[in-house]
């Protein structure tokens, strides 16, 4: 075999190895932030959702406190899969998840003092959020760490997403505002949707409209 | 504590500081399990039942482990497996002694662990510093509002199966807009002057 033929052979290995692995990564990166979207498709993690999106900044902030505990405890848990049994993970992965909300909750109150304050109850309830429990149990416990990785940054980005959505919506129609910035001058904001009656209204309505995408896409 | 500051806690926690529709804790029972009346009261008693319990035991457990011994920054991790042990606890114990309350309340027992509004209404008895009495209270009526909401939610639904809705607003979509009608209506309570 020439030396030329032996390179060949040697480059397609590693594109036959290489190919299906980065097809698999750009897949569990991508598939939390639109098609299984976990707030507007897969309707998980309500609470904080309707409750922090008063506006686009805090709605932010939420979803990247949230990602931090995603991929703290998808790594953790992909690491440990093997060592826990069955019949108790699921108050093995709640305590893991536990953990990393106590080190977001220190970091928010030590560095974001403000936003710490707005966001309130909803940091230590990060640990009852189903996107995180849904994640371990329906992915991190059967997956690698390198793909749990890749998962807890998609689906937190695509809470992140949704968040800061909701939050801009709420903002500019309810404040007239966007990430504390003045909008049209003289506009007379409707208050409503910066209250929790304009909170279940947006959701509502954007997922009406994600219905009629989808019936769109059936015809 | 007085009287009266009990009132004030209960009304609050029932009407005016709705734990469903003005504090948004809950929301996944509330979407999930509001389909059929039935369900509904099911839940709402669960909810009332354990809400009261852990109200009770976490103040307890805060007082006197995590105060005691300087460990309030584990607290979260604490209460979250205090209520998780709990519900398995209640779980059990209705199995056996109880077993008629146990039909009824029992295939919702699980699903309040991940309950936002559990985990909740027990931070929120620590961070509103009220005494022992007044946690349980708060606990009893934050329960007592979210089966209120939720009761109200699937009679309203039960009506809405037969409503000409537009195809696109059908379930999830309508619901969230009821609430949001629901939540306007809390509203006015807010106004309300008590004490």
């Amino acid at each position: 075999m020439s030396l030329k033929h032996k390179m060949k052979n040697f480059f397609r290995r590693i594109l036959d190895w290489f190919i299906p692995v980065g097809k698999r990564s750009a897949k569990e990166l991508s598939k939390g932030l639109v098609k299984e979207n976990p707030t507007l498709v897969m309707l998980l993690g309500l609470c904080p959702t309707l409750a922090v999106t008063s506006s686009a900044q805090n709605g932010l902030g939420m979803g990247l406190a949230t990602l931090f505990v995603l991929l703290g405890s998808n790594i953790v848990i992909s690491l440990i899969k093997k060592a826990v049994p069955g019949k108790v993970r699921i108050p093995i992965f709640i305590v893991v998840i536990a953990t990393f909300v106590t080190i977001i909750q220190f970091v928010m109150e030590g560095f974001f003092p403000d936003l710490n304050r707005s966001l309130g109850l909803f940091i230590p309830l990060i640990v009852v959020n189903c996107i995180i429990l849904g994640r371990a149990e329906a992915f991190a416990s059967k997956n690698n760490i390198y793909y749990s990785i890749l998962d807890a940054i998609g689906m937190g980005l695509g809470f992140t997403l949704a968040l800061v959505l909701i939050g801009s919506i709420r903002e500019i129609l309810g404040a007239n505002k966007i990430f504390g910035m003045d909008l049209v001058p003289g506009y007379e904001p409707m208050g409503l949707f910066i209250l929790p009656p304009g909170a279940f209204l947006t959701m509502g309505l954007i997922i009406a409209v994600i219905n009629k995408l989808k019936q769109g896409k059936k015809d | 504590m007085a009287l009266g500051s009990l009132f004030i806690i209960a009304i609050s926690a029932i009407f005016i500081n709705n734990f469903v529709l003005i504090k948004f804790l809950g929301i996944c029972p509330f979407m999930g399990v509001s389909k059929k009346l039935d369900s509904a009261l099911g839940m709402g008693g669960a909810v009332i039942f354990v809400m009261t319990i852990a109200s009770a035991v976490t103040w307890s457990v805060q007082k006197y482990v995590l105060d005691k011994h300087g460990l309030q920054y584990l607290q979260t991790i604490v209460f979250i497996v205090v209520i998780a042990s709990l519900v398995q606890f209640i779980e059990m114990f209705l199995q056996k002694s109880i077993p008629d309350l146990y039909k009824a309340l029992g295939i919702f027992l699980p699903l309040i662990t991940t309950n936002c509004a559990i985990l909740g209404v027990t931070i929120m008895n620590i961070t509103e510093k009220y005494s022992f009495i007044g946690a349980v209270v708060n606990g009893l009526s934050a329960g007592i509002g979210f089966t209120l909401a939720l009761v109200m939610m699937a009679g309203i639904r039960e009506k809405l199966e037969l409503a000409d809705v537009p195809a696109a607003l059908k379930g999830v979509p309508i619901t969230f807009i009821t609430a949001s009608l629901m939540s306007l209506a809390f509203m006015g309570f807010s106004g309300m002057k008590i004490g």
